[in-house]
């Protein structure tokens, strides 16, 4: 039934993807060596590959992304957790949530790039600065999507594991977690960019090491292809994490039909 | 087995479902509430389940209060209320594991019932794999396999098709005989009423009180095609509509009021 209402096929959307990204970069790469666009404010995607070859070559790329990953990751699951622990804390205990859940939305207003100086502070350009920025990111997305999960549940559900005996700690671990899987998984892939979001901006701020880090360097340099070096990096690091959490997701949740 | 006495309910929002409702059922019976839509007929049973209490009067099972949701109840929900997460097994086990029983039993009772209700070689499936008449066996199943001495129904057949309709009451019906189980069956179709039970309790428009009772004393064990064929089925039926029409009507014409 798929087959016939879909017109196109899974293979000719996947070249036109490929014929369109090749001819944007074969666009700028003419249009750069014709002098049609300044080579200085945008590189061209020949020189953006030979500075990721020299990066390579000099060994930093790999150190770069093993730092931007592990603050990415680590603020990451930190954040995750909090955010779906305050989520299901908030919606399952009604006082609670009538308490807390507009102090997160008034504290999710803050710009949370203007906290990344106040954690430079306390924590210098070390690891822990990088991580709670990634963190003040994570943990709202995270926790709005759990909570909006838990409050989503169907009453119904509720009351029949209620009928069959349920508890109501029986209550989150069998119907609201549950229900509440699909929003979190959903959030996660989101939270993936903010993570990196927040890691890379605190490089930029102030580190040492770390793909924000790269990129500032270029920039003060005017390297303008090692700023798209480091942005091609990224795309590639959040796009290798998105395929890992949609495999997740496919493992978890398995009881849903297929059709979405 | 389950008393209900001078029973009120008025929901926050000010709509008053039932008022001075009382009526008593013995155990083992298989008891059918009627009634127009708006009547209060499935807030009774989450008052007797204990999953809402009453604004005035008092409810009891087993000579005791009900003052919460107690352990010998079960209840078929008109809606869906399978977890979708979990397979037909896991759903079936489930009542059992919250009661923490030894995980042999577990596998034990849930393969019975699971093969009881005509479900055996489905266990892996989802709910959304199988059809609504499955679904329907498949909560018949978890229900039953905790043996709750009473049974809740809240129209728990009218969303399936008519053939289908048909074959779950027969099934419910070869299920419950002989098992001393106390049903109360709500529902709004006379026939289905009459098939299927012991007693007929009519109610009013809201806010609901009993119109009328009635004792169907047709020979068990009972085939629905059958019976629908018994002269007395259509006597019972006539005087049963006789009295819910002049109420459905008031329920209509207020309905209409409001809108």
């Amino acid at each position: 039934m798929r087959e016939q209402t879909q017109s196109f096929n899974r293979w000719n959307v996947i070249a036109m993807q490929v014929a369109v990204t090749v001819g944007v970069l074969a666009l700028w790469e003419i249009g750069g060596r014709s002098g049609f666009i300044d080579k200085l404010f945008f590189s061209k995607p020949s020189d953006i590959a030979a500075q990721i070859g020299d990066w390579y070559r000099h060994g930093y790329i790999l150190g770069d992304v093993v730092t931007t990953m592990s603050e990415t990751l680590a603020g990451l699951v930190v954040g995750s957790l909090v955010g779906i622990v305050l989520g299901v804390l908030l919606a399952s205990n009604r006082f609670l949530g009538a308490v807390f859940e507009p102090l997160l939305v008034l504290l999710n207003s803050i710009p949370r790039v203007t906290l990344v100086p106040l954690f430079i502070l306390w924590f210098g350009f070390r690891f822990e600065a990088k991580m709670m920025s990634a963190i003040v990111l994570v943990l709202f997305v995270v926790f709005f999507a759990t909570y909006a999960g838990i409050k989503d549940v169907d009453p119904t559900l509720v009351a029949s594991a209620r009928i069959l005996g349920a508890s109501r700690a029986d209550i989150v671990r069998h119907v609201l977690m549950p229900s509440a899987l699909t929003w979190i998984f959903s959030s996660l892939r989101s939270a993936v960019g903010f993570a990196l979001i927040g890691a890379v901006v605190a490089e930029y701020f102030g580190a040492n090491a770390g793909v924000g880090y790269r990129i500032q360097y270029s920039e003060s340099n005017f390297n303008t292809a090692g700023v798209f070096a480091g942005l091609a990096i990224l795309m590639t690091l959040v796009t290798f994490v998105d395929l890992f959490i949609r495999w997740v997701q496919s493992r978890l949740i398995v009881w849903k039909p297929t059709a979405i | 087995m389950i008393r209900v006495t001078g029973v009120g309910k008025r929901f926050p929002g000010g709509y008053e479902a039932l008022r001075d409702l009382a009526f008593s059922v013995e155990g083992g019976r298989f008891v059918a509430l009627v009634g127009p839509s708006g009547c209060g007929k499935s807030t009774v049973l989450s008052l007797i389940a204990g999953l809402d209490a009453p604004s005035a009067g008092s409810i009891s099972v087993r000579e005791q209060p009900v003052t919460g949701v107690g352990d010998g109840v079960g209840f078929l929900f008109q809606r869906d209320a399978l977890m979708p997460w979990k397979t037909v097994f896991d759903n079936v086990a489930m009542p059992l594991r919250l009661r923490r029983r030894p995980a042999a039993e577990i596998a034990r009772r849930t393969d019975d019932w699971i093969a009881r209700v005509g479900l055996r070689g489905f266990e892996r499936h989802y709910p959304h794999q199988l059809s609504g008449g499955m679904r329907k066996r498949v909560a018949l199943a978890q229900t039953l396999v905790y043996e709750p001495e009473i049974i809740l129904m809240d129209e728990p057949f009218s969303a399936l098709d008519v053939q289908t309709r048909d074959l779950m009451e027969d099934e419910l019906l070869q299920l419950w005989q002989g098992s001393g189980k106390t049903i109360v069956f709500v529902t709004h179709d006379l026939e289905e009423a009459i098939a299927l039970a012991d007693e007929v309790i009519v109610m009013t428009a809201a806010p609901g009180r009993v119109k009328a009772r009635y004792d169907v004393t047709l020979p068990r064990p009972r085939v629905i095609e059958e019976v629908r064929a018994d002269p007395r089925f259509g006597e019972l039926y006539r005087a049963m509509w006789n009295d819910l029409r002049s109420e459905v009507l008031e329920s209509y014409a207020r309905a209409n009021a409001v809108v």
